[in-house]
């Protein structure tokens, strides 16, 4: 049987994790598919290539595609977001200097380093983001919106020269995704003081994108596509695989990097600053587990929000997120569904259980660091 | 239109050029004065970007597709609020063929909202026609230099062959090629293994 071929993109990082692993062993291979994985030099780069059909699909931001449905950043598109990669794995950081102002706080408070930055700021904090359309951003403007004495000014560094930014003094501060903040703490130029799980106790991060033409022309190849993805992300979170998945992202093709660097993302064992005994995070970084992989509409309503999208918008945001295709698709093949496709987000303080297709499933907590919840059923018509 | 109404229509455009490598920099400015353009300006990187682009106000700016420096000046465009004038990735709707063209060349171009098209357009297509020209001379480099590192490879492997089998170097080559031949493979491949496996012998 021949393969189908597929033009897959992709930035290095440590949740790039399922599509490297659907390649590596064999899920893609057991659906026909030859991931052809394609490494882009930036986030802008990748949304060029996939919205000008040199990309078949990609991994995205989160809010890429709702970003690009919105009509806002360089180039729109209709984009669907197919499958969630990731949740969580984020982690905000200081400059070595800026820590030692903060150095009362207990690791991953977020009100209390709020309060801490307030009363640094001789100017406005500069913080550094991989992109203006991630959830790096939209959670740095959330959490900060609500100390209106700090001054925030955002700034865009490519991830892995974060350390650099850092190090010479270009940002005070940083939001970026793992390996690159303990990348930052082993160098010893930065502190991490909290992860993005402290600020949206279950954001989604990194998604599985393809354009909306695309998948109505070729509706097997995506099939076939997310159940590699699938597959690669239930292996991810069984626990005995995981010093086998960190030893097939370092590579020298995949990141290139040591298993040091890798391992805290994976295990959620953080190391805050240099030569401290790491902290566990709990659920730091989910590939599968708690429907990590669902692509809830209420998730892309609440991005749409922070973009400052109207109600026209919101249902736009929410269209592009193909959860009928994940229930049509991945159910068969033993995907337990959630019995709505939105959520009222922020609601869960604890593990919760929900109905699904296979009685019920547990969700984790997605509570906001500042309690609100949000409700987007009226805009809700799937 | 005369030479001299082009130069004339062209001075009023300043262009901001992003690129590390100094020579390539220069390259595309030149491309860029031969056209006729003279208010011109290279740096050659992104920290700092925000303060270059409110002291030069260029209307345009040419990167390299590849330079990850995109996604901050993508920041700058989308969400900063600096005095300087909106900035957008240029993408021509009307003309899809431009668009494509420029990927294809490896160049895009960030433009201050509300310039003319006809202004755009050939700012981008003398942009495109280097990017392609300066590719062409890179792949073209890199071949020679592919093409000299197997003939190093070549010449160790024959080096082997010649001690250890005590053949000439007219025989060594000849039974490179004929081993290549019978395995199907190519004569560089054939000598790479060769000279890995002596090197794992020691």
């Amino acid at each position: 049987m021949t393969r189908t071929v597929l033009n897959c993109g992709y930035v290095p990082l440590v949740d790039s994790a399922p599509l490297i692993i659907a390649h590596e062993l064999g899920f893609a291979a057991e659906e026909g598919l030859e991931l052809n994985l394609m490494r882009q030099p930036s986030w802008s780069a990748l949304r060029d290539m996939l919205g000008l059909g040199h990309l078949d699909a990609a991994q995205m931001l989160s809010p890429m595609p709702v970003a690009m449905t919105l009509g806002l950043g360089g180039l729109s598109a209709q984009i669907d977001t197919l499958m969630g990669l990731s949740a969580n794995g984020t982690v905000f950081g200081v400059t070595t200097r800026l820590a030692q102002h903060l150095e009362q706080i207990t690791f991953g408070d977020p009100h209390a380093l709020l309060a801490g930055l307030e009363a640094w700021g001789p100017r406005p904090l500069r913080v550094g983001v991989p992109f203006p359309f991630s959830m790096h951003r939209l959670l740095l403007s959330y959490w900060t919106a609500a100390a209106p004495g700090l001054a925030v000014e955002s700034v865009t560094v490519p991830p892995p020269r974060m350390a650099e930014a850092v190090a010479q003094g270009h940002v005070d501060a940083f939001w970026v995704g793992e390996p690159w903040g303990s990348d930052i703490v082993a160098r010893g130029v930065g502190d991490i003081v909290m992860a993005g799980s402290h600020v949206w106790g279950f954001a989604p991060e990194k998604v599985l994108a393809a354009r909306h033409d695309w998948t109505v022309d070729n509706p097997e190849t995506t099939q076939k596509l997310m159940r590699a993805v699938f597959q690669a992300s239930r292996w991810l979170d069984l626990e005995e695989n995981k010093p086998l998945a960190v030893e097939m992202l370092g590579r020298s093709e995949h990141l290139n990097l040591s298993h040091e660097v890798i391992e805290p993302a994976v295990t959620g064992m953080l190391t805050p600053t240099a030569g401290a005994a790491p902290i566990r995070v709990e659920h730091f970084l989910m590939f599968h587990h708690h429907a990590a992989s669902f692509p809830w509409r209420s998730q892309a309503a609440w991005i749409a929000k922070q973009l400052g999208a109207d109600s026209d918008g919101t249902a736009a945001a929410m269209s592009c997120c193909r959860t009928d295709l994940y229930r049509k698709y991945l159910g068969p093949i033993g995907a337990d569904l959630p019995g709505a496709s939105e959520k009222v987000e922020g609601a869960m303080n604890e593990k919760t259980a929900v109905s699904s297709s296979r009685g019920q499933m547990i969700l984790a907590p997605d509570a906001f660091f500042d309690g609100r919840t949000f409700d987007f059923s009226s805009n809700a018509a799937e | 239109m005369n030479a001299c109404d082009i130069s004339s229509v062209r001075k009023d455009l300043r262009i901001l050029v992003v690129e590390a490598d100094a020579a390539k920099a220069k390259n595309i400015i030149d491309a860029l004065l031969e056209a006729g353009w003279t208010d011109l300006h290279a740096i050659s990187q992104v920290s700092g970007l925000e303060q270059s682009i409110e002291e030069h106000a260029p209307d345009i700016v040419l990167i390299d597709m590849a330079n990850p420096d995109r996604d901050t000046l993508e920041h700058i465009g989308a969400v900063s609020n600096t005095k300087s004038r909106a900035v957008a990735m240029f993408v021509d709707q009307t003309d899809p063929h431009l668009t494509q063209a420029a990927l294809a060349a490896g160049v895009s171009a960030y433009v201050v909202d509300g310039l003319q098209m006809n202004r755009i357009k050939s700012v981008i297509e003398t942009a495109i026609a280097r990017f392609q020209m300066m590719r062409q001379m890179r792949s073209e480099l890199d071949a020679a230099k592919q093409a000299l590192e197997d003939r190093k490879t070549i010449d160790r492997a024959k080096g082997i062959l010649m001690r250890r089998r005590g053949l000439s170097e007219d025989e060594a080559y000849k039974l490179l090629r004929k081993a290549a031949m019978d395995q199907g493979r190519k004569v560089i491949d054939v000598a790479q293994a060769l000279v890995t496996a002596s090197d794992l012998l020691g």
